[in-house]
């Protein structure tokens, strides 16, 4: 590992993004120069109206589109200036995704969705690690199944466990339980919080659902393209409040 | 729901054109077929109406058996006695009347060789200087021949550089002889009908140089005013001798022109069968993306239901759809089908086989087969998928990827495909093996059964597809590494030096270095790059740069992802290999059948042949003049010659072919004798004859029967059987009936020899060769060839034929070859959302590509397998059931069909692959 640069404590850091969409009278302005670090071992939850600009925050630090100015660097290396492939191969080491909809292939079992990512990239799995891994997000007995025999939270927990197998720098799950019933996403946030414990897992999940942001060490709240407020472990009833006073509904 | 349905259409321009390429092709070459032969066939009549032009009467040689094809092809009919022409002359009823003969004549170029264009024969007509309106040719410039000279086409002087006052050998039945050119001449108003040579003289010298000295081949006869056509024909058949008939002017063109219909018929229907197996692989087409695409359309379809649509308007939107695209498809094909005509008058230009064509002829025929067929052909495949669509409830409209249910026939579909193809080889075996059925029952019953097959086999494959796949996992791993190994000094790595050449990075000097060479080993790509590099400057395009060095090794996981997904629908990956199955089997078929007749035709050339040379014309096939084996005879070191002569005669009342053979044949060549001995063969004499197995059996023949034949020249031969011989299988050089050629020359006035053979003093040597070229030196049509060169010489035929029936089936090739396009955009379209996973998991662009590069192999190889295995099947029947076929295993051109598959899985996945490595992974993923 190259490690972070001297003296950070951040393994994503923004700084100044700013987004815009179209030109002229079509323009719109997703981000308003948001500055941001991640700070290592943490579950930072990014929370906001629809077009807020909070989507827009995680695919541009994850790598998936590009700022109009500003700079994102994870783990040290600017990723704003990488071409394509330098960028993939980023993404294969250090970024892992957990997607509301699953997206798992259809045609392969648990077992070689989950493994996907070291296959991509060419890598063995550490037998000892995926084991562990797999009592941990509860899939032993489910490894020869395929997508359509699993149930939602199931087809949901070999995405978390795909996303953790090659144990990335940072992880973003964009909505997580936005296509789960209550009960399913109860038990999908407490295996992310205890990846992140368990792990030391940093990650990053954009959501709007208040009780997902209680669970994280730290959330952000978004409005217009800017950071309106920021605040450490708080409980789901004041993340309501925040809401509310900031008329963020 | 018309306006639903156009306007599916134009929002689905790009699908709808990629669908409609089938039929586009497949209508352009029914089209183009109509076009080329409709404008051939006006040529011609346009020919032979002008040579009569002039004349109310013709009179010509009548053959005692019925040689209809022979005739208008030009004089095989004896000649008459040239007495004719002054009784007709005399008639008061008659104008002017000119004598003509006509026949071949070889001009010999200035190599010392014969003038032959393609396989071409070489005409000679006499022509009469003083009344040029009755001349055959018509003269270009210069003058027309005087006694001792001759007037060439325009195309024989120009191709071999030949001018008015120059001398030019010419060769008929006798020695060359020099002669002046006097001028140049057309046929009517084509300078070449199918790269023939012509050769003009006056009466006098053609007569003697065609062996014809007191004899016409024909008379033509202008009426005097104020009689009529009748009364002059009426009073010419009054001096009529035996042997002669007379007809007016128009039924002799038509006479003439019969010979080219009936070859112009036969290559129409032989395209069209082709421009028909296109439009099948094209319905394929059809069908497999429209299902695809009606698959996709689930929850558009179901919110029409809920919307109040009936399953019947459903129907119709969709079958109105197809409709409308056949329709434009069929339009376009049309108008293409000009372009493939003018571009097939151009193939056989090139190839020396100039056609003759005064301007294509586009009549409305054309215009209404092409458009009802390519109208019908889309809407039946399209009427499945419609049907499906409308089996799509309305409740998919609020479900999450909704697919169409299995309908309640689908656990049927196995067993019905199973029983399709079973009925359909059932046709085939009916077809070949039930004695006594009429030719056209035989040819649509295995027609329908093949077609049967075919639809049986493509339905039913979609069982066959995970083990075929699995096998051909491997498979295209390791042929596309193959080729792209192969490939890589001459693409790869060129496009990469260029690349990095224009754009960097590394120092100039080593970049310029390498742009040098990659634009030396690929100038084409040069271009590519080079306009990439104008299209940046101008800001419209931003390339990936730079790009890495070009690899080789396949890539494990994206071919990984690749060969599950071949597995994912089986029954859309079957059906789109269906359509290049088709072809494949057909290929193969071809492929067998003609390693099939080859091989054992050079068998029975080595049984049959003992002799060390054989001695033909220069194009294989036309006869010789006895002359020219009484030259090699005498070349020093021939032990023997022995010429087989051929021609037609009658017998039982029905005209065969016959050949004869000399007292030496016994020497060098063997039979295989039924009844009788090879000692036969020298004692044939005056009664003797030899007849095939067959022959002998459907006749009642046996040693000794007698056997009355009528030969050309009118005289009954009172034959008797010496032996019977069973022919090879390969395809026998000899007629039913083979008699002695003292018997045969008693009756042919002009006997011709088919082959000689010729042994020799120790056998095949340099020196021997050279003696026996010397020796024939004086007939620039001949030419010595030992037994190797004769049996590839006469096999290049049937090797030629292949390759025409290869270059038409490469078409419906390419129809499949879009197909596999089609499904694979359709297929990219569909998963966006799981490209835009792998993407941002880690799966680069290059991946991406390989990824649906190896599922296109996949798709082509199983295709690829299952055609060549029915290609195989077919051949197999058909060899069982032809005597002159056997079953051959063309193994090293089954490998080269299956490599050539390889690379159309290749060329489809390019264009789709682009789309998917293009998409933008967040696109994908926020798309629904």
């Amino acid at each position: 590992m190259e490690g972070y640069s001297e003296g950070t404590t951040s393994v994503v850091r923004a700084e100044d993004l700013v987004r815009v969409y179209g030109a002229g009278d079509t323009e719109v302005r997703a981000l308003r120069g948001v500055s941001v670090d991640i700070a290592p071992g943490q579950l930072t939850a990014v929370m906001g109206p629809s077009g807020s600009g909070k989507s827009t925050l995680m695919h541009i630090l994850a790598g998936l589109d590009k700022p109009t100015t500003g700079s994102v660097k994870i783990d040290g290396t600017d990723i704003t200036t990488l071409g394509d492939d330098a960028l993939t191969r980023l993404r294969r080491k250090h970024i892992g995704f957990i997607f509301q909809f699953f997206n798992l292939l259809p045609m392969l079992t648990a077992r070689d969705n989950v493994l996907l990512p070291l296959s991509i990239a060419g890598q063995k799995p550490d037998e000892e690690y995926f084991t562990d891994l797999i009592d941990r997000v509860g899939l032993a007995d489910r490894l020869t199944h395929r997508p359509a025999e699993l149930s939602g939270g199931q087809q949901q927990r070999v995405a978390i466990a795909r996303a953790l197998v090659s144990r990335p720098t940072v992880i973003f799950a964009d909505e997580p339980t936005g296509n789960l019933d209550s009960r399913t996403s109860g038990e999908i946030l407490e295996l992310i919080r205890a990846s992140v414990d368990k792990y030391g897992q940093t990650t990053v999940m954009v959501t709007h659902d208040a009780k997902a942001a209680a669970m994280a060490d730290r959330v952000l709240f978004l409005a217009d393209g800017e950071i309106v407020k920021e605040t450490g472990k708080t409980s789901q009833h004041e993340i309501l409040r925040i809401i509310d006073t900031l008329d963020l509904s | 729901m018309i306006r639903f349905a156009l306007q599916g259409i134009l929002g689905r321009k790009l699908r709808t054109a990629l669908t409609a390429i089938g039929v586009v092709l497949g209508v352009a070459l029914v089209s183009g077929t109509y076009v080329l032969t409709d404008s051939i066939s006006s040529a011609f009549d346009s020919i032979f109406t002008e040579n009569y032009k002039n004349t109310d009467a013709a009179i010509t040689g009548k053959s005692a058996i019925d040689l209809s094809q022979d005739e208008a092809a030009g004089g095989v009919a004896p000649p008459f006695d040239q007495s004719l022409l002054a009784k007709v002359q005399a008639l008061p009823e008659a104008g002017v009347a000119e004598g003509g003969v006509f026949g071949e004549a070889q001009l010999i170029g200035k190599d010392g060789k014969t003038i032959v264009f393609g396989g071409a024969p070489n005409l000679a007509f006499s022509v009469t200087p003083d009344r040029p309106e009755f001349n055959t040719l018509a003269l270009v410039s210069g003058a027309w021949p005087a006694p001792g000279e001759v007037v060439i086409d325009t195309q024989t002087a120009e191709k071999k550089g030949f001018q008015a006052g120059e001398t030019i050998g010419v060769q008929a039945r006798g020695p060359i002889q020099r002669m002046r050119i006097s001028g140049l001449v057309e046929f009517g108003q084509v300078s070449s009908i199918g790269g023939a040579t012509l050769a003009g003289f006056d009466l006098p010298t053609a007569q003697r140089l065609m062996d014809k000295e007191g004899k016409l081949d024909q008379i033509l006869v202008a009426k005097k005013d104020g009689v009529s056509e009748q009364q002059l024909i009426d009073a010419i058949q009054k001096v009529l001798p035996e042997g002669t008939q007379v007809r007016t002017a128009e039924d002799q063109a038509t006479a003439d022109a019969e010979g080219t219909s009936g070859f112009l018929d036969f290559f129409r229907t032989f395209l069209l069968v082709f421009a028909g197996i296109a439009l099948f692989v094209g319905s394929f087409v059809i069908a497999n993306s429209l299902s695809i695409t009606i698959a996709q359309r689930t929850r558009e379809f179901a919110t029409l239901r809920t919307l109040g649509a009936s399953r019947r308007q459903v129907l119709s939107s969709v079958v109105l759809e197809a409709l409308v695209t056949g329709l434009l498809a069929s339009v376009v094909g049309l108008f293409l089908g000009l372009g493939i005509a003018t571009g097939l008058f151009r193939v056989f230009d090139a190839a020396g086989l100039t056609l003759p064509n005064n301007g294509l002829v586009f009549s409305t025929r054309t215009v209404i087969v092409a458009l009802i067929v390519g109208v019908l052909v889309t809407l039946l495949a399209s009427l499945r998928p419609a049907w499906r669509a409308t089996r799509v409830p309305p409740i998919a409209a609020v479900r999450e990827g909704a697919t169409l249910a299995p309908t309640r026939f689908h656990r049927f579909r196995p067993v019905g495909a199973a029983l399709l193809a079973i009925a359909g080889v059932a046709l085939v075996v009916v077809g070949l093996f039930v004695d006594g059925l009429s030719t056209t029952t035989v040819l649509s019953s295995l027609g329908v059964g093949v077609l049967l097959i075919f639809i049986g086999i493509a339905l039913f494959s979609s069982r066959l597809v995970r083990p075929l796949a699995a096998f051909s996992n491997p498979v295209a791993r390791w042929s596309v590494l193959i080729l792209t190994v192969l490939a890589w000094p001459f693409f790869s790595l060129p496009y990469w030096l260029l690349r990095r050449g224009v754009w960097g990075p590394g120092s100039s000097g080593r970049r310029t270095a390498g742009f040098v060479l990659g634009a030396v080993l690929n100038p084409v790509l040069l271009l590519i790059v080079l306009i990439m590099a104008v299209r940046r400057r101008a800001g419209s395009w931003q390339p990936e740069w730079p790009a890495d060095f070009p690899g080789v090794l396949p890539d494990r996981p994206a071919t990984e992802i690749g060969g599950q997904n071949s597995k994912r629908d089986p029954h859309r990956t079957a059906s789109t290999a269906a359509a290049l199955m088709i072809g494949l089997a057909l290929v193969t078929l071809v492929a067998t059948l003609g390693a099939g007749i080859i091989k054992p035709f050079e068998d029975a050339v080595d049984r049959i042949f003992s002799g060390d040379y054989a001695i033909t014309a220069q194009n294989n096939f036309s006869p010789l003049p006895p002359a020219v084996a009484q030259a090699a005879a005498a070349a020093p070191g021939v032990t023997s010659v022995s010429s087989v002569r051929g021609g037609q005669a009658q017998a039982f009342g029905e005209t065969i072919f016959i050949t004869a053979v000399d007292s030496q044949a016994a020497g060098v060549l063997s039979f295989d004798w039924q009844a009788g001995s090879q000692d036969v063969l020298g004692q044939l004499r005056a009664d003797g004859a030899v007849v095939d197995e067959t022959y002998a059996k459907d006749h009642n023949l046996q040693l000794g029967s007698s056997l009355p034949l009528q030969t050309a020249g009118g005289k009954t031969l009172p034959l008797k059987v010496a032996g019977i011989f069973k022919p090879p299988a390969g395809g026998s050089p000899f007629g039913n009936v083979t008699i002695s050629t003292t018997s045969f020359d008693a009756t042919n006035p002009q006997p011709l020899n088919v082959y000689s053979f010729a042994s020799m003093q120790g056998g095949v040597t340099a020196a021997n060769t050279a003696a026996l070229e010397q020796a024939l030196a004086t007939f620039p049509n001949a030419k010595a060839q030992t037994r190797e060169q004769f049996k590839d010489a006469q096999s290049d035929g049937i090797r030629g034929l292949l390759n025409v029936l290869y270059v038409l089936l490469a078409l419906s090739v390419v129809v499949s070859l879009f197909g596999i396009v089609n499904t694979l955009v359709l297929t990219v379209f569909e998963r966006t959302r799981e490209l835009g996973m792998l993407r941002a998991i880690g799966l680069t662009r290059r991946q991406v590509k390989r990824m649906i590069r190896h599922e296109s192999v996949i798709t082509a190889l199983i295709g690829a397998v299952i055609g060549i295995l029915l290609g195989l099947g077919l051949a197999l029947l058909l060899a069982a059931r032809l005597d002159e076929v056997s079953f051959a295993v063309p193994t090293g051109q089954l490998i080269i069909f299956a490599a050539v598959s390889v690379v159309v899985g290749i060329f489809a996945a390019i264009w789709p692959a682009r789309r998917a490595s293009r998409l933008n992974p967040l696109e994908a993923l926020q798309y629904e």
